[in-house]
């Protein structure tokens, strides 16, 4: 070991072989269940499918992104709508309680984001489920807002864009809750002192100084959302309706039901390609590390 | 936490060496207005922390019901024949240990791997290094549904029978990049030259591997274990697309769901939430002890 390393004051050694060699079970487990999966995705979607039961034919078949765009563009428009409001509600939620907890969480900051994390052990779809049960005419939460005076009859949050959203907001919550929490925990909170003492008011002080210290977390935590809402499709199942469906509706719907190969693989990839792209001018601008909850 | 924090951060000094205005205490109107702005900031938190709960609640209270129906929707009466009787329904019983089977093995699998990867990237200076670093971020930010989708095509492209062993493919893929994330951000900026005292000492390449780095990465492990173990027992869309006839517990629960929810459903995800928070407890007390030491 000693013989091909060499280290620096860190202790960081310049390795030869062994990097590479602690490297690869895991990244060949990523290149041939990842990376190749995805270029034959890329293959099939450029193929053409005579009938429902044929093999794709590979043809640089085009048109299977053309009308991804022309026949599913409700589904796209409504995905990157859903997610974008989703993620806007989640940072409107999400960031006064991550502030709450680095700023006034005091010994109990272990306990109260551990808290933060406590939803996700039980599952996603029960939680779903649990909403409609929430959610549904005649429940806890209808009855109380009929309650309330000038509220429709007919006001329901089942089966609308609203109960979508809603369930993608309090899905991918924590996603957004967490990496603001870790840009907060790292602010010198003596700079708002300093700020006040330079005559800020508090809200100066937060605006100007611990604001733009925690937009990494605020970046971070909105991929973290956006990504897992804009492929969703279980919120719509049980939340929404035909009416809401999403692209991750149709992709499912395609793969699994119709056996539609071509077009589902061009639909997959377009959504991948937009976040792809967005992932790539975050890490440009703001590195990796932030997004390893 | 062994972690380069504690440095300010270089522009702190630079704004208080600012020379100008005479320093003075803030005044009182400000201060009660901040004192007005931390109990409405409080009252918020609670609010959130009820919105991040209210399915957990609601999915414990539906343990202790008596449902006139097939579905454990409505509040129909008290009962504790559910806890006496928790695996009841056999398909849904079989399901949760498959789950169960499915995240103990890809866990082993990807915690070795993932540890291995993190390990290289956090010690040693290769070229790649960077290129590795996006590689492993990009099954993190690709939507599940093309995870899914793409691992489907591999696997019919080659005729692989759908089942256990797909499953535990794709649960291991997504949960490697998880782990080397969460194990690398917990390592960085440890002093690695630790190792090179340990061995100048005479200690040999594997006894200072296991006295001193093993220990210093170990709080990272349990907590990228923890965190994958829920993530592959929630996991749904990827499942959704390597299952073929198999079913996982949130798939058995999906596809019921047309014809029944049986409490037993509440039962075992509220026994998986105790255990599971039991976990987290344990895990920040011992990490809390290990901090103080």
């Amino acid at each position: 070991m000693a013989a091909d390393t060499s280290s620096d004051d860190r202790g960081l050694r310049k390795g030869k072989w062994a990097p590479y060699g602690l490297l690869s079970p895991g990244i060949l487990w990523l290149v041939l269940f990842f990376l190749v999966p995805v270029m034959i995705l890329v293959r099939t979607a450029l193929s053409s499918k005579a009938s429902r039961f044929a093999n794709p034919e590979f043809s640089w078949q085009f048109s299977n992104f053309t009308s991804a765009f022309t026949d599913y563009g409700p589904q796209f428009a409504r995905s990157f709508l859903f997610a974008g409001i989703a993620t806007v509600s989640a940072i409107l939620i999400g960031y006064p309680l991550a502030y709450w907890i680095a700023t006034q969480g005091g010994r109990w900051k272990n306990l109260l984001i551990g808290l933060v994390v406590v939803p996700f052990f039980t599952s996603y779809l029960i939680r779903t489920i649990a909403w409609t049960s929430l959610l549904k005419d005649n429940g806890v939460i209808l009855n109380t807002i009929h309650a309330i005076p000038f509220v429709p009859q007919d006001f329901r949050l089942l089966a609308t864009p609203a109960g979508v959203i809603g369930g993608l907001t309090y899905n991918f919550l924590s996603f957004m809750i967490l990496p603001i929490y870790v840009s907060l925990e790292k602010i010198d909170f003596r700079l708002t002192e300093a700020a006040a003492d330079l005559y800020g008011t508090p809200w100066q002080a937060f605006k100007k100084v611990v604001l733009p210290l925690s937009m990494p977390g605020v970046f971070a935590g909105s991929l973290l959302v956006f990504i897992p809402a804009a492929g969703d499709y279980l919120n719509n199942r049980y939340l929404g309706s035909p009416k809401t469906s999403m692209i991750g509706t149709v992709v499912q719907d395609k793969f699994l039901v119709q056996f539609d190969y071509p077009v589902a693989a061009a639909l997959s990839l377009v959504l991948m390609a937009i976040i792809t792209t967005m992932v790539l001018i975050y890490s440009k601008f703001l590195g990796t590390e932030g997004l390893a909850v | 936490m062994v972690m380069s924090e504690g440095v300010a951060p270089p522009y702190l000094s630079r704004e208080l060496e600012q020379p100008g205005k005479t320093r003075k205490g803030s005044t009182s109107s400000q201060r009660a207005g901040s004192r007005w702005g931390r109990r409405i900031l409080t009252a918020f938190a609670c609010l959130v922390y009820l919105y991040l709960f209210l399915p957990l609640i609601n999915i414990i209270v539906f343990t202790f019901n008596d449902p006139a129906g097939r579905y454990n929707i409505s509040w129909d009466g008290f009962t504790i024949n559910n806890w006496l009787d928790p695996f009841k329904d056999q398909e849904l019983t079989n399901a949760f240990i498959r789950s169960l089977e499915v995240a103990v093995l890809s866990i082993s699998i990807a915690l070795i791997m993932g540890s291995l990867v993190a390990i290289a990237l956090a010690r040693y200076r290769f070229t790649g290094s960077r290129g590795i670093e996006i590689f492993l971020v990009l099954p993190l930010t690709t939507p599940e549904i093309v995870l899914g989708a793409s691992l489907y095509q591999l696997f019919l492209g080659r005729n692989v029978v759908f089942g256990f062993s797909t499953v535990v493919i794709a649960h291991v893929m997504f949960c490697v990049s998880f782990v080397a994330l969460t194990v690398k951000a917990r390592v960085r900026g440890f002093d690695w030259t630790l190792e090179d005292a340990a061995m100048d000492l005479g200690a040999s390449p594997w006894r200072s591997f296991r006295k001193i780095t093993f220990p210093l990465i170990l709080p990272g492990i349990v907590a990228a274990a923890l965190l994958s173990f829920a993530l592959s027992l929630d996991d749904y869309i990827v499942t959704d697309f390597t299952k073929g006839e198999f079913t996982t517990f949130p798939i058995q629960v999906n596809n019921a769901f047309r014809v029944s929810f049986p409490p037993q459903v509440n039962v075992l995800a509220t026994m998986v939430l105790i255990v599971s928070v039991l976990l987290l407890v344990l895990t920040s007390v011992r990490s809390e002890k290990g901090a103080t030491r």
